[in-house]
């Protein structure tokens, strides 16, 4: 008695445990579950195989000329005012130049550049470590331009990808962000609480064949364009200036350049 | 065997009602933080980890640990040791509960949970964290179960778990190893990255879970008619002495290639930790604690005269016990995150509310390890006759 009864919860247990696990098996054989989304590119978009950035520091006289190129990408993505520095969620900001590059610090740095502040944003890796780190691939780079991208939808907030990246260069919603959005901009979603986000290069502008933002409002201070070509304005800045990256050394590629 | 963690005395079920209590206590903030976001803990764009992340890298080494009773009673065939290694398998699950509700607790989305499953992505390493931790909870709830099951029989435990009780040997280390390369693979992140952080965490890991059983030991010996034993208490002991060397001598490696090297990097958070940076320190008593009772552990445990007296192996147990949760808990993780990657000091404490959810899951812990071993207790009491 006592050892049939034994068996048959054996045998319950094991068949619920079967019928527990199915979804996660279907999920597995699906597929197109393992799929990167897709943005669709309108007829217009920019083409290009690796987009990149370079940044013409020359022509950046105080703090205050960077304040165009930061408030046209707040306010076309939506980005809140938060209260506290601690929540603040910042895509392109303005940073020293020691913090933009601590490892080149130096005390005799040229006058210029002592007195201005640089742009940062997303460096769109080439060899990104916040995509490895992902455990969901809400974080991954587009193989057809190089741009590294985020499906607030997929991302479940663990913010590895925050301690992988060695730029700063992302933000965590620690709460709702909706009340602190001034002026909503309808053609680009807000996001909730809970979850990372990042500068995107604008890949929704160039789907629509216009320039990133900042890149529009920078007043020639931004560069943008295709690494690839050898002819696009941002190889033409590279051959004719110096320029430098981010923590080259650890090896990221980033696709933003310095000209200082 | 169930049944026997639900008959108890008044006693027990008094305890199991003060923690089913703190437990709620915690549940209720933590249903606050599921409303408001994680903007109710002390975590900043800077700081994006802070004391959950910090505590569940603790108990996972408190779970690994659990092996050094399993180790030598399975390979060595140290008889003395199987007396108690149901506790170290039990002690283990309780912790890698804790765990997993402490990365639940962390996500920001955690009803996304499964996305991890949906989208199983090998690159990033908590995927095979996510692997690793389960699958150790799997193996010591099975081997436990089993062997406390056949003990009660008074048979010997099926044939078929000794593959199971030898994959969890190297599975412990593994639990370690893979939480420690969440760290230490990260380009920019000086603080954790070095090839010597997977073996300091295992160190620490072997000093902190058995300094904890043998606690543990001291108040079942106390509590119950079952005596874990003296040589079993002692054998372990040294365990712990030769693992919180082993875990101070890591920690000096580092300091010696951080500072003779003078890499900015790799010193301004050692120094952020020990003498405070820009002004800013809040760590710095709480680091020199940790060293102190670290300090104080390895004289009384090494020293036989004093380890050989339980009531002052107790003191250096939980000496110990504290030290290496400052070390790791406190300082492991905050100070990998300051100074910033962008060398800006922005100092993180923990908030009211993440303190209370935190305590709520140790008492999640609690209540699951008491009951665990009140039915491993009961099947000894009841063996012994």
């Amino acid at each position: 008695m006592e050892d049939s009864r034994r068996n048959f919860l054996k045998i319950a247990g094991i068949s619920a445990l079967g019928l527990g696990a199915s979804p996660v098996l279907d999920a597995f054989s699906k597929e197109e579950g393992l799929q990167t989304p897709q943005m669709i590119q309108g007829e217009k978009a920019l083409k290009a195989t690796h987009w990149g950035m370079v940044i013409d520091t020359r022509k950046i006289h105080s703090s205050e000329d960077l304040n165009p190129m930061i408030a046209a990408c707040n306010k076309i993505h939506n980005i809140p005012k938060l209260e506290t520095e601690n929540h603040e969620i910042k895509w392109i900001w303005a940073e020293a130049y020691h913090n933009a590059f601590p490892e080149k610090e130096t005390n005799f740095l040229n006058e210029r550049l002592e007195h201005i502040a640089l742009p940062v944003l997303c460096n769109h890796c080439e060899d990104p470590p916040c995509c490895r780190a992902c455990p969901t691939q809400a974080t991954f780079k587009r193989e057809s331009d190089g741009v590294v991208m985020m499906d607030f939808h997929r991302c479940i907030g663990c913010r590895f990808c925050m301690a992988a990246c060695p730029y700063g260069a992302r933000s965590f919603n620690f709460r709702d962000p909706r009340p602190f959005i001034k002026e909503t901009n309808l053609e680009f979603p807000t996001r909730m609480k809970g979850v990372v986000e990042k500068c995107s290069f604008c890949a929704e502008r160039l789907a629509e064949g216009k320039l990133p933002a900042c890149v529009e409002a920078s007043n020639g201070i931004l560069i943008f364009g295709d690494l690839d070509d050898d002819k696009s304005e941002v190889r033409q800045a590279l051959r004719e200036n110096y320029t430098i990256r981010r923590k080259q050394n650890l090896g990221t590629g980033p696709s933003v350049y310095y000209i200082v | 065997m169930l049944e026997l963690a639900i008959k108890g005395s008044k006693r027990y079920w008094g305890w199991m009602a003060l923690l089913a209590a703190v437990v709620g206590v915690g549940f209720l903030v933590y249903l606050q933080q599921l409303s408001f976001g994680l903007g109710i803990t002390g975590m900043s764009r800077d700081v994006s980890w802070g004391f959950y992340i910090a505590n569940f890298t603790y108990l996972v080494g408190v779970a690994a640990g659990g092996v050094m009773v399993v180790l030598p009673y399975y390979l060595h065939d140290y008889k003395a040791f199987g007396k108690i290694t149901i506790l170290g398998e039990f002690l283990a699950v309780a912790s890698l509960v804790m765990c997993l509700l402490l990365i639940l607790v962390d996500l920001g989305q955690p009803m996304r949970m499964l996305n991890v499953i949906f989208y199983p992505s090998p690159r990033s390493v908590l995927f095979w964290d996510m692997i690793v931790l389960n699958g150790y909870l799997f193996l010591n709830i099975v081997v436990g179960w089993n062997v406390l099951e056949a003990e009660r029989n008074g048979t010997s435990y099926p044939f078929w778990l000794k593959p199971f009780i030898l994959l969890s040997i190297p599975w412990a280390i593994s639990i370690h190893t893979v939480t420690a390369y969440l760290y230490s693979g990260l380009p920019g992140r000086g603080f954790w990255m070095t090839a010597i952080l997977a073996p300091r965490f295992l160190s620490s890991a072997f000093a902190a879970g058995p300094a904890l059983l043998i606690l543990l030991c001291l108040v079942v010996r106390k509590l119950t008619r079952f005596d874990p034993g003296r040589e079993q208490i002692q054998s372990l002991a040294k365990i712990v002495a030769y693992a919180i060397c082993i875990n101070v001598f890591f920690f000096l490696c580092e300091v010696f290639v951080a500072f003779y090297s003078n890499i900015p990097e790799h010193t301004a958070h050692i120094k952020y930790l020990f003498v405070g940076l820009e002004g800013k320190g809040a760590l710095v008593p709480w680091m020199w604690t940790s060293m102190g009772l670290m300090a104080v552990g390895i004289i009384l445990l090494v020293n036989p005269v004093t380890r050989r007296q339980e009531g002052v192996l107790a003191v250096a147990c939980v000496a110990v016990f504290v030290g290496t949760w400052i070390d790791k808990g406190l300082g492991m993780i905050s100070g990998g995150f300051v100074p910033s990657p962008l060398h800006h000091v922005n100092e993180y404490a923990p908030t009211i509310p993440e303190i209370l959810i935190t305590l709520g899951i140790y008492a999640m812990g609690a209540l699951v390890l008491t009951a665990l071993f009140k039915m491993a207790i009961s099947v000894k009491e009841e063996v012994a006759g």
